[in-house]
């Protein structure tokens, strides 16, 4: 686990950044809540009522006076966009930065198998993502304490623990993806997360794209549904689970039999 | 028993060639010279034997081990010096020596320290801080600190001082003498000569020649300088012909009576006969195609 250690050395600025980052847009978003709670009431019938638009966002289904529905909303903009991002960086960086950076020769020149290398550096980054999401959670839940609003324990879990799995789901697809790439590995990652942000407003939007729900791991981490069910799109998350798992087989086969030049 | 045996080794990258059906053999406890200009194959082949690269064809072992099934356990008993190290951004020299340690299992604190102090290596300075002579330094305690069986050396003087080259090739030559085979891959002919046993010269990506140092050194062909007005168009196997200030140098490969008897009916006025030096004989490998 030498390797494992190494990673999350090199890297531990870069979650410490991230984590600080997401944890207080959340926190300030929280603590801002009980000056908005008036005017929320009102607008929130505004932010109903922007057709299409309130539909991408799933604002048409969400109240926005209430902690929880102005909670899903933050939340599914902040961590799931911050996280994806911050996980989309991670995975298709972490075995392609050491080709960028040349620095694959000193590692593999090492008594340590490719597999050993792939299999380090995938926990090295979903231990970086279970600890970013650990610290978002609980400083979010004691914010709510602190701006003293009940918490609703079940809806808050459900969506950051959706909101975990898509960060799993995106390290697994870019994981795979990276495996083939030398450089410009971040840009795809990014590009990765930033289409699939797309693609589940698309699928809001209208019953003829709704397909693309099975595309993008959005759709299940989507407020307005966790909120209205109370329950996780199973059915979803098994899809994307298969993807990710995928993306981190292929990235098995391609990396134990890449040639390194 | 061979430290290092290829069966005509091949790599392809796609269509264009980095070896091809290379047949080496370097015995335990050689002091090897593996010479080669530029593109050559020289670090395909190393990269090959260490498992950077799958080869196209052909097999190899290491120590005696598959290059292909045994990758980790070669990677173990071998210390391997590439000719142009990256570290890892942020790291101190003494964070990256305890990582190449760590990464064997292995505490080499004290061989390390006695590498650093014999090489003058600060092990506090950030590696990205380093001077291209000292990431060097870096990367020789690395392939060295474990005291592997077999030192693999790829370019390893470039970018080090005389001195430093010097104290160097002492350590070597300690290393070689306590048992440890090297491989040294180099393009600098000197080095090779005077540190080497044995050496093998590689063009493009095939094996030329492979012999001791001395009878590479040996080939029939000699240095001969002729001072004074002479014709030597009698003569045959003739090589590297120039006109000097005042008479004529050569290489010559055939019988050293018909020069004498060529040589005795003109006016020389001083003669020279000598061995070639190994850049010569690259020369004439490289030059006449490997024609010997």
């Amino acid at each position: 686990m030498i390797l494992l250690k190494h990673e999350l050395r090199q890297n531990r600025i870069s979650l410490l950044i991230w984590t600080g980052a997401i944890t207080f847009m959340l926190a300030i978003c929280i603590f801002i809540y009980p000056e908005m709670k008036g005017e929320m009431e009102s607008i929130s019938d505004v932010f109903a009522d922007m057709g299409s638009f309130s539909a991408a966002f799933g604002m048409d289904q969400l109240n926005f006076g209430t902690l929880l529905g102005y909670y899903s909303i933050e939340c599914g903009n902040t961590l799931g966009l911050g996280g994806a991002f911050f996980a989309a960086l991670c995975g298709a960086g972490v075995l392609a930065k050491e080709e960028k950076d040349r620095t694959v020769e000193f590692l593999l020149s090492h008594p340590i198998s490719r597999a050993k290398v792939v299999t380090q550096k995938l926990l090295a980054v979903f231990a970086q993502i279970l600890i970013l999401n650990v610290v978002v959670y609980t400083v979010s839940i004691l914010s709510m304490v602190a701006v003293g609003e009940t918490i609703p324990w079940k809806e808050v879990n459900l969506l950051h623990i959706a909101n975990f799995l898509l960060q799993i789901e995106i390290t697994g697809i870019c994981f795979g993806i990276s495996a083939f790439l030398k450089r410009g590995s971040l840009g795809i990652g990014l590009g990765i997360a930033v289409m699939m942000y797309f693609l589940n407003l698309i699928s809001n939007l209208t019953e003829s794209a709704e397909f693309l729900k099975h595309f993008t791991p959005f759709a299940y981490t989507d407020g307005a549904s966790i909120v209205a069910n109370v329950e996780l799109d199973v059915k979803l998350i098994a899809i994307g689970m298969v993807y990710a798992v995928a993306g981190i087989g292929i990235a098995y086969w391609k990396y134990t039999k890449k040639d390194i030049v | 028993m061979y430290a290092i045996q290829t069966i005509n080794l091949t790599k392809y990258y796609g269509k264009s060639r980095g070896i091809v059906d290379l047949n080496l053999e370097v015995k335990k406890g050689e002091f090897f010279g593996f010479i080669g200009p530029n593109g050559a194959g020289k670090s395909t082949c190393i990269r090959t034997m260490l498992g950077l690269i799958k080869c196209s064809s052909g097999s190899a072992t290491v120590l005696g081990l598959d290059i292909v099934q045994d990758k980790t356990e070669i990677l173990k008993r071998v210390g391997y010096m590439p000719s142009e190290t990256m570290f890892y951004a942020g790291m101190r020299v003494k964070d990256v020596l305890k990582l190449s340690a760590d990464l064997r299992g292995m505490d080499c604190t004290e061989e390390a320290k006695v590498l650093c102090d014999r090489l003058q290596l600060d092990v506090n300075k950030k590696v990205e801080e380093l001077s291209y002579g000292n990431k060097k330094k870096v990367s020789i305690v690395c392939a060295l600190q474990h005291k592997p069986e077999l030192l693999i050396l790829d370019e390893p003087t470039s970018g080090l001082d005389p001195l430093m080259q010097r104290e160097f090739f002492q350590i070597l030559r300690e290393r070689n003498a306590e048992g440890t085979t090297i491989f040294l891959s180099s393009h600098i002919l000197a080095e090779v000569q005077r540190n080497c046993t044995c050496a093998g010269i590689i063009r493009e990506g095939r094996l030329i020649a492979c012999d001791s140092v001395e009878s590479l050194s040996q080939t029939n062909a000699k240095r001969v300088h002729v001072q004074g007005n002479v014709n030597i168009k009698e003569l045959g196997q003739v090589r590297d012909l120039r006109q000097t200030e005042n008479g004529l140098t050569f290489l010559y490969g055939g019988e050293i009576k018909q020069l004498l008897e060529v040589l005795s009916k003109q006016p020389i006025q001083d003669l020279s006969i000598s061995q070639p030096d190994l850049e010569e004989i690259f020369m004439h490998y490289y030059v006449d195609g490997g024609e010997a």
